[in-house]
């Protein structure tokens, strides 16, 4: 763990029931890093990602957030899920707010900041999303591709430190998830912080600066994304990558 | 497989598509008239089967007595009858009144019975208790219960209220025990995801409730939520039984006295006239509902 860490995985462990999810995975993010999470479903990549914005308590090790432990009971997880943005493969927009108040719903309500501030930061991220016209529609008027889109951006809007992304184009039309990638990288080259969940091997190498394969819960791997795809070291990972391929 | 192109191509006339005549005429305006003639001969055939009873001149001369139904409808002072019109008002005062204090009563109960707070904990509890005991006690006992127990408490003003006044309260602690389930379906009925999202942003508990479940919920109840008011409309007639001058009691009075029931004829459509304009919208208010849902899966 160095001081530029901005979120620590530590020897995370989480058990729902008899079922071992998480098996001591330790992961380090830093400021502007992309960090793609590879591996079949059920490797425990979405719960390491709920772990961290504590939506999941986790069994042993810890996790730390800007050098603070989030085991420490004193922290506020409202506070903590207000620096750390998450995107659901579902999009999980709120169907009775246009995609205007989707986006101003999380800075008014919990970071209380005034309303008019809010909205035009939100135009602005429509605009940068290419949304802009869509602003006062439903979401059930929108694309799977634009809603995933709108969803990034309702994460943004919180001016969050990082972003978690889990597995956001799975739920996607093939013909949409080209939308959201180009999104994702465009995120990526402005520095923006991201822990990636992903089945896109192809955008995971793009983007990434370091991937982590996990199987069954243990983070086998990890490295650049030449260094996986091209010469991955454990019979684990050349599985997985000839399966996916 | 082999046999089907061959025999169109080899001149055997195609199969007929067409439905038998008879079916033909139920499409476009042969549906109209066949629908207008259906229902003719199903009114007239339950109108006669009414005329051919046995019983059937006493019953209308008791049931259906158009001088008796007019006054029972407008009363005699003179006489000492109440109007049964005027009564119905108070049904309808008691209704309104019942339905404004039972929607904000059930949502409160239903909010302490999902929240969860460890502070609320003897609250929840206290609630589930309620709403188990006046959602299995019949509504009628729950009138007598409060309107003869009340009174024989005698504790000052609560001890002095008018049988109106005892009926509302009953009706009160009845309704909110089926409004607050109502709307606690609706409020879990709002997806996991949802509350992922919201808590997500950072929402607090209470935020995310009264921001993302609460509104979702309100627009899934909103027809049972009708049903059950349309249940509380009636129901304002079984406060008779504590002497209340409603619209029932007071086609009783004219019964006893007049010896004709056709004032219990005018309380039944009073009733109608209230109910069906609501039963119909809330008809419509689900197809409605049931389409939307439809269209988004599409």
């Amino acid at each position: 763990m160095t001081s530029s860490d901005i979120l620590s995985f530590i020897n995370v462990r989480k058990s729902f029931g008899a079922n071992e999810v998480l098996r001591g995975v330790s992961l380090e993010l830093q400021r502007h890093n992309v960090v793609c999470l590879i591996g079949s479903s059920g490797s425990g990549k979405s719960t390491l990602l709920r772990c961290a914005n504590m939506l999941e308590t986790i069994d042993g090790g810890d996790i730390t957030l800007f050098g603070q432990s989030l085991t420490d009971p004193r922290v506020d997880p409202d506070l903590v899920r207000r620096q750390i943005g998450t995107v659901f493969q579902s999009f999980n927009l709120f169907p009775h707010l246009t995609v205007l108040d989707n986006l101003t719903v999380g800075p008014h309500y919990a970071q209380r900041r005034p309303l008019e501030v809010v909205r035009s930061e939100a135009i602005e991220l429509l605009v940068r999303i290419g949304l802009e016209s869509r602003a006062h529609d439903f979401p059930d008027r929108l694309s799977g591709g634009q809603q995933q889109r709108v969803a990034i951006a309702r994460a943004l809007a919180m001016q969050p430190a990082l972003l978690l992304l889990d597995e956001v184009t799975s739920a996607l039309d093939p013909s949409l998830v080209g939308e959201v990638l180009d999104l994702l990288s465009e995120l990526a080259d402005a520095g923006t912080t991201m822990l990636i969940a992903t089945h896109e091997m192809g955008f995971a190498r793009d983007v990434a600066d370091r991937v982590a394969f996990l199987d069954q819960g243990v983070l086998v791997e990890s490295g650049t994304p030449s260094e996986i795809f091209d010469n991955p070291q454990h019979p684990a990972t050349q599985l997985f990558l000839q399966r996916v391929r | 497989m082999t046999t089907t192109h061959d025999e169109h191509s080899s001149g055997v006339a195609p199969p007929n598509l067409l439905a038998p005549g008879y079916r033909r005429f139920f499409t476009g305006r042969g549906a109209v008239i066949a629908s207008s003639l259906s229902s003719v001969a199903v009114v007239v055939a339950l109108v006669s089967l009414f005329y051919i009873t046995p019983g059937s001149s006493e019953v209308r001369f008791f049931f259906f007595h158009l001088a008796d139904m007019g006054r029972a409808f407008l009363g005699d002072p003179a006489k000492g009858l109440s109007s049964v019109g005027l009564a119905f008002l108070t049904n309808i005062w008691m209704c309104l009144l019942c339905e404004i204090i039972v929607l904000v009563l059930g949502l409160t109960f239903a909010w302490v019975r999902v929240s969860r707070s460890a502070v609320l904990l003897p609250v929840r509890v206290l609630v589930t208790v309620y709403t188990d005991l006046f959602r299995g006690i019949p509504i009628i006992l729950v009138i007598y219960i409060v309107g003869f127990g009340l009174p024989a408490l005698n504790i000052g003003f609560l001890s002095h209220q008018s049988p109106a006044v005892y009926g509302c309260i009953s009706l009160i602690v009845t309704y909110t025990a089926y409004v607050a389930e109502v709307y606690r379906a609706g409020l879990t009925s709002v997806p996991n995801g949802q509350i992922l999202a919201a808590r997500s942003l950072g929402l607090t508990q209470q935020a995310t409730m009264q921001r993302i479940i609460l509104p979702q919920a309100v627009r899934t109840v909103v027809p049972p939520l009708l049903n059950d008011f349309i249940s509380l409309q009636k129901d304002t007639a079984l406060v008779s039984t504590l002497g209340a001058i409603e619209a029932t009691h007071a086609a009783q009075i004219y019964a006893s006295t007049e010896f004709n029931f056709s004032g219990y004829t005018i309380a039944a459509l009073l009733f109608l006239i209230l109910t069906v304009p609501l039963t119909r919208f809330t008809d419509q208010l689900m197809s409605r509902d049931r389409n939307k849902r439809l269209a988004q899966q599409s």
